[in-house]
């Protein structure tokens, strides 16, 4: 028995297993890709030599449909990008607008934007990581984390009324102050959570036979990964320590002390490696952020975008003014050009929006990380298994919502 | 090393390009440029390899379709980004209408590959020396590129959606 190879080593000999390629759709609908997408790949035995991929199964023309929407109507489009981290894109698309129209935000809803930005980042990070899991043959580290992710719900649920996706905040801040329920359900959390995602790691992350079926598969080097314009945990994995968080802070991200985790062979057990820290990092900035809370008002004196409190709209003629304007999309938008980034959970979400001074935007594009990472799946699976490749596209967070738009 | 300000960044560029940067203007800040359409491969490429600025890595590439402004129908905007000084910059490149084309980045950023597929997909934006110039979210055998403003999302027979109504005329 001839001894057995690293994965590495596999993928770069030109070793055949029987010399019959064979060619096999991996997708669109396969329980693995957890999403609809198609890779047709080129197989010599189980190892790949070749793969096409097909996307836009559920493309649902975001942009285009932006350009007949108001600017507070475009937030629940947002949601629908990474589905995991809804309130990041929300949220993202928010101060894009507050940018734009030159808004000046309270202390305090920067703060509150940032415990749900980094709860959302945890809930993200969650799923990635116990999907990785389940790919690798343990289904039981996928239960453990649903208990809290669902809490992370609850407290969306506390926010805004929704789960998934959320349409959190508003432009110019929140509907309503952190509720008293609120803040016995974070405290709670804060308290509960560090001691449950020890237990998940321990299940996983120094575990013998998940680290020999991640360590070395779909690893990208850092110079690849930059020419592919990977951000993210994608790219921090590979050693780059690029966070928009940090480079560019925004909401006041400033203000807080974390750490940017790093690997440095860009593989999946990197990848999960580098999402571990990442939720710890984000409990910190959570304890931090709630720990400072200012005092004030949870939204700014945006009587132009912000909707009037409804007692004032029956009584108040401005007030309704106002109102009517808002929801009827009449409000008056600055012309001009704007660029802004929020470290999302796959890495940087870019909202480019031009404004003519129309009620719609004129062009909205969004950066969207997963769409321009995913094009490096062919290059990162040559050579690999063909449950390599599934881990390696779990473990790249691929969101059909993100990635088709 | 000092910190790089748009204006010494635009110096170095025209400095090295005198007769390519059209127009420039600094929209919240992020240094935006109108350059010679069939220069943006050459300038971008300089920039990647310019030993101060270093634009190391391609935000985004975006198409914008103006069906107004004769013979500059089509806009390719470019955003880059340099890691080492943290400045963004946003090129902008105007094409006609009757030759939507324009040089490919995919040699000097791989990722640029789908981005471009993307404005070809979106607004028919050829892209030269592209290696696999294909629809990348539509499907293959769609002959129009649906975000060209000509195309109205709504169905024109409804009078309750009038373009109007959404602060334009109708067009």
């Amino acid at each position: 028995m001839s001894e057995l190879k690293t994965k590495e080593a596999f993928a770069q000999s030109s070793e055949t297993i029987d010399g019959n390629i064979a060619t096999i759709n991996f997708g669109p609908t396969h329980p693995s890709t957890h999403g609809i997408f198609q890779n047709v790949l080129k197989v010599d035995g189980e190892k790949i030599i070749s793969s096409e991929q097909t996307v836009g199964y559920i493309h649902r023309a975001f942009e285009k449909l932006s350009e007949r929407r108001p600017y507070n109507q475009i937030t629940p489009i947002t949601d629908r990008l990474n589905y995991c981290s809804s309130p990041i894109n929300n949220m993202g698309w928010e101060m894009t607008v507050e940018k734009l129209i030159g808004a000046e935000i309270p202390k305090r809803v920067q703060y509150m934007r940032v415990i749900i930005m980094e709860l959302a980042r945890i809930a993200d990070h969650l799923i990635c990581n116990s999907v990785i899991g389940v790919d690798a043959g343990a289904l039981t580290s996928f239960f453990y984390p649903f208990t809290e992710r669902e809490k992370i719900y609850e407290l969306y649920e506390e926010i805004c009324g929704a789960r998934l996706t959320t349409n959190i905040g508003r432009i110019g801040g929140f509907e309503r102050d952190f509720t008293p329920a609120f803040h016995t359900k974070l405290q709670s959390f804060l308290k509960t959570f560090p001691k449950a995602f020890e237990e998940f790691d321990s299940m996983l992350a120094r575990n013998r036979i998940f680290m020999d079926r991640t360590k070395g598969a779909g690893p990208i080097s850092a110079e690849r990964a930059l020419a592919y314009s990977f951000s993210g945990p994608n790219l921090r994995a590979t050693g780059v320590d690029y966070d928009v968080r940090a480079m560019h802070p925004y909401s006041s991200y400033e203000d807080f002390d974390f750490i940017i985790p790093v690997g440095v062979n860009g593989d999946t057990y990197d990848r999960f490696m580098v999402r571990q820290e990442e939720i710890r990092q984000s409990v910190r900035i959570i304890e931090q952020a709630y720990k400072n809370l200012p005092e004030g008002s949870y939204k700014a004196d945006l009587p132009d975008f912000y909707l009037p409190e409804k007692a004032d709209v029956y009584n108040n003629m401005e007030a309704l003014i106002y109102h009517f304007k808002i929801v009827m999309g009449e409000t008056e938008i600055p012309p001009g050009e704007v660029y802004h980034s929020v470290e999302g959970g796959n890495g940087e979400l870019g909202f480019y929006l031009i404004s003519d001074g129309g009620r719609t935007p004129y062009r909205l594009q969004f950066r969207r990380p997963c769409f321009i990472y995913y094009q490096a799946y062919p290059e990162m699976i040559s050579g690999m298994s063909i449950s390599d490749a599934v881990l390696t596209l779990s473990s790249m967070n691929v969101i059909a919502g993100e990635l088709d738009a | 090393m000092e910190k790089l300000n748009n204006e010494a960044i635009l110096n170095l560029i025209q400095g090295a390009f005198p007769n390519d940067v059209l127009f420039h203007e600094e929209p919240y800040g992020l240094l935006t440029m109108e350059v010679t359409a069939t220069k943006g491969h050459e300038i971008i490429e300089w920039l990647k390899n310019h030993e101060v600025l270093s634009v190391n890595y391609l935000t985004n590439i975006a198409a914008v379709h103006y069906p107004e402004d004769a013979g500059r129908e089509f806009a390719v905007v470019y955003q880059l980004h340099s890691w080492k000084n943290l400045f963004r910059l946003r090129i902008k490149c105007y094409l006609p209408k009757e030759n939507v084309s324009i040089a490919s980045l995919v040699d000097i950023f791989p990722g640029a590959n789908w981005m471009e597929r993307e404005s070809y997909d979106f607004f028919g934006v050829e892209f030269i020396g592209h290696p696999d110039m294909r629809r990348i979210l539509n499907e293959d055998s769609m002959d129009y590129f649906p975000m060209r403003k000509e195309y109205a999302l709504e169905d024109d027979t409804r009078e309750d959606k009038d373009d109007r109504y959404f602060g334009r005329n109708n067009q």
